[in-house]
């Protein structure tokens, strides 16, 4: 058997995300950023501290549904097709119907560009459009706060950047806040409005950066010297945790 | 001159020269389909060659083993017979089925359950299930007396194991992201049950399903050997007792019959449910 060993995740980690903001949380592996995720949306119980969502505790905004999670894993249903597996939300945990002028399964999916493809199943899609349809189920209801955690992290370079262009087109239109995970430092600026820089072993927060780049970006706002220079001085923060 | 006759041959032969590879690819596909098929029939009929030559060279008298054609003529006189004594074996096979598969799901589900439930039980569950079926026969014969009910006690015990087995891994191996959208869903146990656990466990249901089908026709024939006077296990007694070699085979014939027959429907009926693949995680 091997022994017990208790590990501090994170310490003295405080901030705050402004809402309808875009905030990256970057970090390596093992800095605790998926913990810190998982104590926002009420998977998780830090031993200390006060987190607050939307001015309620955790538990209370899942409960509300005021909050949607992004897996790294799509985390799809297989024996669900991608219309059935965008309707999850309103299927369980009591009755939920949408509010009236609330985008429907079908609307969502057609918003991460899935129209016609509602009927397929899982195992008929690619792992990028596995991830769509995760997007398209963590938006039912619209809930104020979106929680990703490395959703583009298994996908190759191609797909994962035509689906950070597509995240901030969804995050523009649907307004939502979003508290996004990665470990890519150009992902981190390229999405955010503001990046978190979380160092390991305890994580604690090592910058906190706002990203001066225009609203409205695309991809080839990454070849910029503003944006090299925002990501090298990031890259910087994560170096000089060691 | 030749150069200009060339190029104006050259396009329609082209898509000919695409035509024929096309045809000629079908035909490879249609010939491998066939031999696919062919071989399987080409092997059976060789063994039954083989058997027919070997009886009729070394004379082998027809109380040690019969000739395939002794047994197609019982088969075609002893029909009746045969099929009188299939109808109670089928009952009780497909009987033990049914409640063992059915006993299995409950309990699984319990387990998945009651953690601390399946720590006292498993194995209890282990230790019968290690007993030999020829050895728990005789005990369910004198609990449950003569007739169909040891039998079907059989047939669900065989059954009973690798469900559990399979349906218990089947209920817990859920994705752990899976779950903790469920979470985040706040969705109650029981839903997490129906709209997860259950759906994940079908697969490993079917795989444990088509196990049972055999081994519950197998239970029921083992059960007859005890003490019967009807069905496929008595027959083969009977024969055996009589050195009715033909009618032996006959009846060996036929349980194997029911038994593929039984496992076929499982597996189209598998076909039928399971309209997804598992998802392998990326």
């Amino acid at each position: 058997m091997s022994e017990r060993r208790t590990v501090t995740a994170l310490e003295d980690v405080s901030f705050s995300v402004p809402s309808g903001g875009f905030v990256s949380l970057l970090g390596p592996s093992g800095c605790g950023k998926s913990t810190l995720l998982r104590v926002v949306a009420d998977l998780i119980a830090p031993s200390e501290g006060r987190t607050s969502v939307l001015g309620s505790t955790p538990a209370e905004a899942r409960k509300a549904r005021a909050l949607g999670f992004v897996f790294q894993d799509a985390a799809l249903l297989p024996w669900r097709t991608a219309l059935a597996n965008v309707e999850l939300p309103l299927e369980v945990g009591g009755r939920r119907t949408l509010a009236p002028g609330a985008a429907t399964p079908r609307e969502l999916l057609a918003l991460v560009g899935l129209a016609g493809w509602e009927n397929s199943y899982p195992h008929e899609l690619s792992g990028g459009m596995r991830q769509r349809v995760s997007i398209a189920r963590a938006l039912v209801g619209g809930p104020p706060l979106l929680l990703m955690d490395e959703p583009f992290g298994a996908l190759d370079e191609i797909t994962r950047d035509r689906l950070n262009a597509e995240l901030r087109r969804i995050w523009a239109e649907t307004g939502t806040t979003i508290l996004f995970v990665t470990h890519s430092v150009y992902e981190a600026v390229f999405l955010a409005e503001q990046v978190l820089v979380l160092s390991a072993n305890p994580g604690r927060v090592a910058a906190l950066e706002n990203i001066q780049l225009p609203r409205d970006r695309d991809l080839s706002v990454r070849d910029t010297a503003d944006f090299v220079a925002i990501a090298a001085r990031l890259r910087g923060h994560l170096g000089s945790v060691h | 001159m030749s150069a200009v006759a060339d190029r104006a041959i050259a396009p329609p032969s082209r898509e000919a020269g695409i035509k024929a590879a096309e045809d000629a690819y079908r035909a490879e596909q249609s010939r491998a389909r066939m031999r696919r098929r062919l071989l399987p029939a080409v092997g059976i009929a060789a063994l039954i060659g083989v058997w027919a030559a070997l009886v009729y060279v070394l004379k082998v008298p027809t109380f040690v083993a019969p000739s395939p054609q002794l047994v197609v003529v019982t088969l075609v006189a002893k029909f009746n017979i045969l099929m009188a004594n299939l109808l109670p074996t089928a009952i009780e096979a497909v009987s033990g089925f049914l409640l063992g598969n059915l006993t299995a799901i409950v309990i699984a589900t319990a387990f998945v359950h009651k953690k601390s439930l399946e720590q006292a039980f498993f194995p209890v569950v282990v230790l019968i299930n290690s007993i030999p079926v020829v050895a728990k026969a005789p005990i369910l014969v004198l609990l449950f007396g003569n007739g169909m009910e040891p039998k079907i006690a059989i047939a669900a015990l065989v059954c009973f194991f690798p469900t559990l087995v399979n349906m218990v891994r089947g209920l817990e191996s859920v994705n752990p992201q899976s779950l903790e959208l469920m979470k985040v869903l706040s969705a109650s146990k029981t839903e997490i049950f129906f709209k997860l656990r259950l759906l994940n466990s079908v697969p490993y249901l079917f795989s444990a399903l088509k196990i049972a089908a055999s081994t519950a026709v197998i239970g029921a024939i083992v059960g007859e050997w005890i003490g019967s006077t009807t069905g496929i296990g008595a027959l083969i007694i009977q024969s055996t007792y009589n050195f009715d070699s033909a009618m032996l085979y006959a009846t060996v014939i036929v349980g194997s019959a029911f038994s593929v027959t039984f496992f076929l429907t499982i597996t189209l009926i598998e076909r039928l449910v399971i309209r997804w693949q598992p998802l392998t995680s990326t």
